[in-house]
């Protein structure tokens, strides 16, 4: 039967998280059944306040066979981080 | 006391029953997802279940404990009616037999969560919200399968049709009821009974079923006279504690 539903991806907003966090996924009808297969899959140790699904396919993901030109470039840019900076001693919490 | 105790037996009986009748099929759900869904909806049963027999063994005093209560009765002392014992023959049944428990229950946790006896109402309160998700869990599932394919459907329906005979105990009245009605404290459950049937009847025609026109109804569970099928629940749910009398776990 699961094997004819298509697969959702979920994703959970914890208690104190700001944000949705990818969870896992599952199989599902439809959005409905995928809220509800959520619900009782991933928030039964009361993890979450908030759930989004969506369907896998609608997902676009990078190539990992590209990963070369995609990633690889921004290796050696340490100067991208924020680290060459002095920072003055009245400025806290940084 | 007798009749207070004997008035949370109705009550928390069923849940027990039904959690027990759902816990069956703990890894055999038709989908992983379901699977964990229904024994969910076994575990707040059983939660719920525990409340009541917990204020049921203060109740009692003599020393007597939840599980004394839950494991240890004969067929004749469990008061659940009979709709909750019946079998998971298919899934079909498995989500009609809770539809038809889950509206009931919703309504009757409604009225409960008033009662003037405060450990009844807390009971209730903490309840509703988890029955009120097992009867969106069973509803939609109806819709699904009474809307589905014709073969989903004839299933559904042939579960409805199957089930129907039990829904009428559900509002029958037994002496302990009667008795804590009159001290208030008691719900009385054929006050809801057309309420009962109109919210079903408006569920099975969206999911393009019939209702059953049948007028045979039977009764007996609420009583403690059970269907054929409630002396092999209890060998299964009664096992460990009358072989190892005391384990824990």
């Amino acid at each position: 039967m699961s094997k004819n539903w298509p697969l959702w991806e979920i994703f959970v907003r914890s208690k104190n998280g700001l944000e949705h966090r990818h969870f896992g996924s599952l199989h599902a009808a439809d959005a409905e059944m995928a809220l509800e297969n959520a619900r009782d899959v991933y928030t039964r140790r009361n993890e979450g306040v908030s759930i989004w699904v969506v369907e896998s396919k609608n997902i676009t993901a990078s190539n990992p066979a590209e990963n070369g030109e995609m990633f690889e470039p921004a290796q050696d840019k340490v100067y991208r981080h924020p680290t060459f900076y002095d920072l003055p001693d009245e400025v806290k919490h940084m | 006391m007798n009749n207070l105790y004997n008035y949370l037996l109705t009550i928390a009986d069923n849940s027990l029953i039904l959690a027990q009748r759902l816990g069956e099929l703990c890894g055999h759900g038709p989908s992983l997802e379901t699977d964990i869904a229904i024994t969910n909806i076994s575990l707040d049963l059983l939660g719920q279940t525990r409340s009541y027999y917990q204020y049921a063994a203060k109740l009692v005093g003599e020393n007597k404990t939840e599980d004394d209560i839950a494991f240890l009765r004969i067929e004749r002392d469990y008061k659940n009616c009979l709709l909750v014992e019946q079998p998971n023959t298919h899934f079909g049944f498995v989500i009609g037999r809770q539809y038809l428990f889950d509206v009931y229950h919703y309504m009757l946790m409604e009225k409960l969560q008033n009662s003037p006896d405060e450990n009844l109402a807390a009971i209730a309160k903490k309840g509703i919200k988890e029955v009120s998700y097992h009867k969106r869990f069973s509803g939609d599932w109806v819709k699904r399968l009474g809307d589905g394919t014709e073969e989903s459907n004839k299933k559904m329906q042939e579960a409805i049709d199957d089930l129907w005979r039990y829904t009428d105990e559900l509002f029958y009245l037994t002496d302990t009821e009667k008795e804590v009605i009159k001290e208030g404290i008691g719900i009385d459950v054929s006050s809801f009974k057309e309420e009962y049937y109109k919210e079903v009847s408006e569920l099975l025609t969206e999911a393009t079923l019939t209702v059953p026109e049948n007028k045979y109804f039977t009764k007996g569970g609420k009583e403690g006279v059970h269907t054929e099928h409630m002396g092999y629940i209890l060998a299964e749910l009664q096992y460990m504690q009358r072989t190892y009398p005391n384990m824990n776990w």
